[in-house]
């Protein structure tokens, strides 16, 4: 719905408009909390979603300690089995929703207009509902913890389990709609960045050109897009259940529980892409920059991206192998699975050949870019041992599954993460994070992330079923929970390391401002153009881009040798930040309004119908001062060299100008 | 790979004469041609796709599990295919006005486009009024939303693709009334295209709705 009504905006301001209608005033270069609530800047927004990414990732790290010091020792005593259920559920789920997929968001917000060459992505306002929409999800998720407790069905909530009957508080509501609302700000989300690479991409920026990141993302929006919904439908199906009586997992009335696994695994198998992918981006980016080498096989790394995109709706059923789906299904989702570990398989050594022979240098992102590598690969291998199906039926639900999916969410998608914090820190900030420190920091993650999670294979090939909320002390898991209970705390101090860094960093670039370069790792991609920290137009002149890595052909060259040159100082091939009069999309109120109603309609479907009302008030007051809110602002700031900007509505006229342009071109 | 040449270089038609420079101009160029609002609204009805299809699905694995006891038909038993036919009819057809209604905004014919789109509304209008009633009748057999599987996959699905339906009336009516103050404007008619592509998607999801629920046993 909400999508549609960008469309309906009125025109570029240039004739006289009719006077947008609405409550409030437009807010125009509002400063402080105000112009951050009301900011369609997909750097701010990006900012945003890192900050509240890191804040649930913070909710979700304690919810992980509780669990490592109720299992610590066996006979917990910490957490009673109840509060077990909800500890870990709400871990797994804030972590997935409310922390892995926002950082990748935060990346690829910040990021894709800039590697594109775009002033802004194709729907701003869209893109701070999409930040909203996630924020309120997290917010009603976590709001089970003062409302009657969390969610304690497991993150996949299976069915009958996740029943009025067993499972009679309000937690799996909460997760529902908690989930329902995150879903709109990714599906928001990817139909925005979708387009965005579609149609903002630079002259020049074509398809193959596009750094492996923002490939990626591309690959991760589609899987979002398609993903999500299903899921949705899913959780639709279970709100009715146990709101409104519904029968669709009562299986008294004969209905099927597998209806649940099959369609939540549908969304859940692409969900494990859509968090690893733009990991796998990041990487992509800081290999060869460190490596000062091209990323070795470009095309293969593009494709095996598609190709696990493609795959990755073919595999689901391995996550259910132990639920009586038969021999066929289970032999043809076997061998599906294996033959998804080949374009992963690609990925890593591509990443090998990248830096086979370059001049490395251990920098920070560099070492979290190796350490997803390495760990990313452990986690693969044990994954390639799951899609056996005899030896999976073992295996199922103990802890050799919590290791194996670690290693490739936290040993992979997380290592990314951080890699790519210190790698485009500067770059969003204006300092660099401490590298000296940085290192210290990744051999502390690293030691306490395998202290951990390894022993947990050992502990699940010993049979410790994962979810159990305490042990015997004759069973022989005493020494290996103790270790990963100590492991778990590390992770924990280097976390708080971390902080300590920016914190530190941020004062150090007080002290002594050195004036940082547009370019401080001598890059390749085009937000290496511009100033650190990026001008909030971006670009002050669109590039024309003439190759792959085309910043780095800019400054470098072959000899005939086939040696290294450079060409031109990269303060000569960059962009000053200078330009004045930039045309940038104009702030609204409406996104942050429409999101705000969201927690009320669904407190108001748990507790009291009266809830709703108001929630939808704001829901509808905002989408109808949406649509009637000139998307840019015809009262706004702009001077006589209107940049071209991405708001703008394109007109009919303008459309078949386009058209007609590329008519021409064809001919 | 042919190098693209830089589409900003090239004139568009409908650009002033003396545009300054080559980086803009009032032709706001995509790199594929299709502006970002209608590029915007095919990827979110490729959603759509496969949220229609989990509820398919359940009504497909669901359509024989009616319940027990002497309350124990399926919705093929109940259906009275001709009333549905006819709805069906009415809401196809109005996919034709919607199309009606797009022209005449581009030819820039206002009244033309208020009528046509109030036509769409009507027609939707009245599909919705046939599946309240189709509702109704099942209730009044005895047949809720809370009586089965079944019946919980046959409200589930009819249920949401009328609320899709009713949101689209929805926007008909804001064309209507933004028609009415003077904010759709010929140049940019692509908006009321736009409006257009959900309509005619609703209605596809119709056709697969009426063929699965309606006409396959």
């Amino acid at each position: 719905m909400a999508s549609t009504d960008g469309t309906l905006a009125l025109g570029t301001g240039t004739e006289a408009p009719a006077r947008p209608m609405g409550v409030f005033a437009r807010p125009r270069n509002t400063p402080g909390w105000r112009g951050w609530v009301t900011t369609v800047d997909h750097k701010r927004i990006g900012i945003m979603y890192g900050a509240a990414a890191l804040f649930f990732f913070l909710i979700g790290g304690v919810e992980a300690l509780l669990i490592r010091a109720q299992l610590a020792a066996p006979e917990g005593k910490l957490l009673s089995a109840d509060l077990y259920n909800q500890v870990f559920t709400m871990h797994g789920t804030t972590m997935i929703f409310l922390a892995v997929m926002p950082i990748g968001a935060a990346f690829m917000n910040y990021l894709i207009p800039l590697q594109i060459g775009a002033r802004d992505v194709a729907f701003p306002r869209l893109n701070a509902l999409s930040f909203w929409s996630f924020l309120f999800g997290g917010v009603i998720l976590n709001s089970a913890w003062f409302l009657g407790g969390g969610a304690d069905g497991g993150w996949f909530n299976y069915a009958p389990n996740n029943g009025v009957i067993f499972s009679p508080s309000h937690g799996i509501d909460f997760w529902n709609l908690g989930l329902i609302f995150t879903g709109i700000s990714s599906l928001v989300g990817a139909v925005n960045l979708i387009t965005t690479v579609l149609n903002m991409r630079a002259p020049g920026m074509t398809l193959m050109r596009m750094p492996v990141f923002t490939w990626m993302s591309f690959v991760t929006q589609f899987l979002l897009l398609f993903a999500i919904p299903v899921l949705t439908s899913a959780q639709f199906l279970l709100l009715f259940d146990r709101l409104f009586g519904a029968r669709f997992f009562d299986v008294s009335m004969g209905a099927d529980p597998l209806l649940w696994e099959h369609l939540f695994w549908i969304f859940g198998h692409p969900e494990v892409y859509i968090m690893i992918l733009p990991a796998f981006g990041i990487v992509s980016e800081i290999i060869p920059v460190f490596a000062r080498k091209p990323i070795f096989g470009y095309p293969f790394m593009v494709f095996s991206g598609i190709a696990i995109g493609f795959m990755g709706w073919g595999v689901w059923a391995h996550h259910m192998f132990a639920s009586g789906i038969g021999p066929i299904s289970v032999a043809a989702f076997s061998v599906a699975t294996m033959f998804i570990a080949v374009p992963t398989g690609v990925k890593i050594l591509n990443w090998l050949a990248t830096m086979w022979g370059g001049k490395l240098k251990f920098t920070a992102p560099m070492l979290y870019s190796i350490g997803l590598v390495t760990m990313f690969t452990i986690g693969g291998l044990s994954g390639v041992t799951h899609a056996v199906s005899p030896a999976d039926t073992q295996q199922t639900d103990t802890y050799y599954i919590v290791a194996h999916f670690h290693y490739v969410l936290f040993g992979g998608a997380l290592f990314g993460f951080v890699g790519g914090w210190y790698f485009w820190w500067p770059k969003v900030f204006g300092f660099k994070l401490s590298d000296y420190h940085g290192r210290i920091n990744f051999w502390i993650l690293l030691v306490g992330f395998n202290l951990t999670f390894g022993p947990m294979h050992i502990l699940g090939l010993q049979g410790m079923p994962r979810r159990t909320y305490t042990y015997r002390t004759g069973y022989g898991f005493n020494f290996w929970n103790l270790v990963a209970t100590i492991g778990a705390f590390m992770i924990a101090a280097s976390f708080l390391y971390f902080f300590w860094i920016i914190w530190r960093s941020y004062r150090q670039s007080k002290v002594d401002a050195v004036a940082l370069s547009g370019d401080p790792w001598d890059s390749r991609s085009l937000e290496w153009m511009v100033p650190c920290p990026t001008p909030a137009h971006n670009f002050d002149v669109t590039p024309t881009v003439h190759a792959l890595d085309d910043f780095w052909h800019r400054k470098y060259d072959e000899d005939e040798n086939g040696r290294l040159v450079r060409i031109a100082a990269t303060e000569d091939v960059s962009q000053d930040g200078s330009a004045t009069d930039v045309h940038l999309p104009s702030p609204s109120y409406w996104p942050f309004v429409l999101a705000a109603g969201f927690p009320f309609v669904a407190w108001g479907l748990i507790f009291n119908m009266w809830l709703c009302v108001i929630g939808g008030i704001a829901i509808v007051s905002a989408l109808w001062g949406w649509v009637v809110e000139p998307s840019v602002d015809p009262e706004g700031e702009h001077g006589p060299h209107d940049d071209h900007h991405p708001t703008a509505d394109d007109s009919p006229a303008e459309a078949e100008a386009g058209a007609s342009e590329e008519a021409a071109l064809v001919d | 790979m042919t190098d693209i040449v830089d589409p900003h270089v090239v004139a568009a038609a409908g650009d002033p004469p003396d545009v300054p420079d080559a980086t803009h101009g009032l032709s706001h160029v995509t790199s594929t041609g299709i502006s970002n609002e209608k590029l915007g609204m095919w990827v979110f009805l490729g959603s759509e796709c496969l949220l229609f299809g989990g509820l398919i699905s359940t009504f497909l694995l669901y359509k024989n599990r009616a319940g027990y006891g002497d309350l124990n038909e399926t919705p093929h038993e109940l259906y009275d295919i001709l009333f549905t036919s006819i709805s069906s009819f009415v809401l196809l057809m109005s996919s034709l006005t919607m199309v009606l209604a797009v022209s005449a905004i581009q030819r820039g014919d206002h009244r033309a486009l208020r009528t046509w789109l109030a036509a769409t509304a009507l027609m939707g209008g009245i599909f919705i009024s046939g599946q309240v009633y189709e509702f109704k009748e099942f209730l009044n057999a005895g047949y809720g939303f809370t009586h089965s599987p079944a019946w919980s996959a046959f409200f589930g699905l009819t249920g949401f693709h009328g609320v899709h339906v009713t949101l689209g009336i929805i926007m008909l009516l804001s064309c209507i009334l933004l028609s009415l103050s003077g904010r759709i404007r010929q140049d940019n008619a692509e908006s009321v295209e736009i409006v257009g592509l959900y309509w005619h998607f609703v209605d596809v999801v119709w056709i697969i709705i009426f063929t699965v629920v309606y006409l396959i046993k």
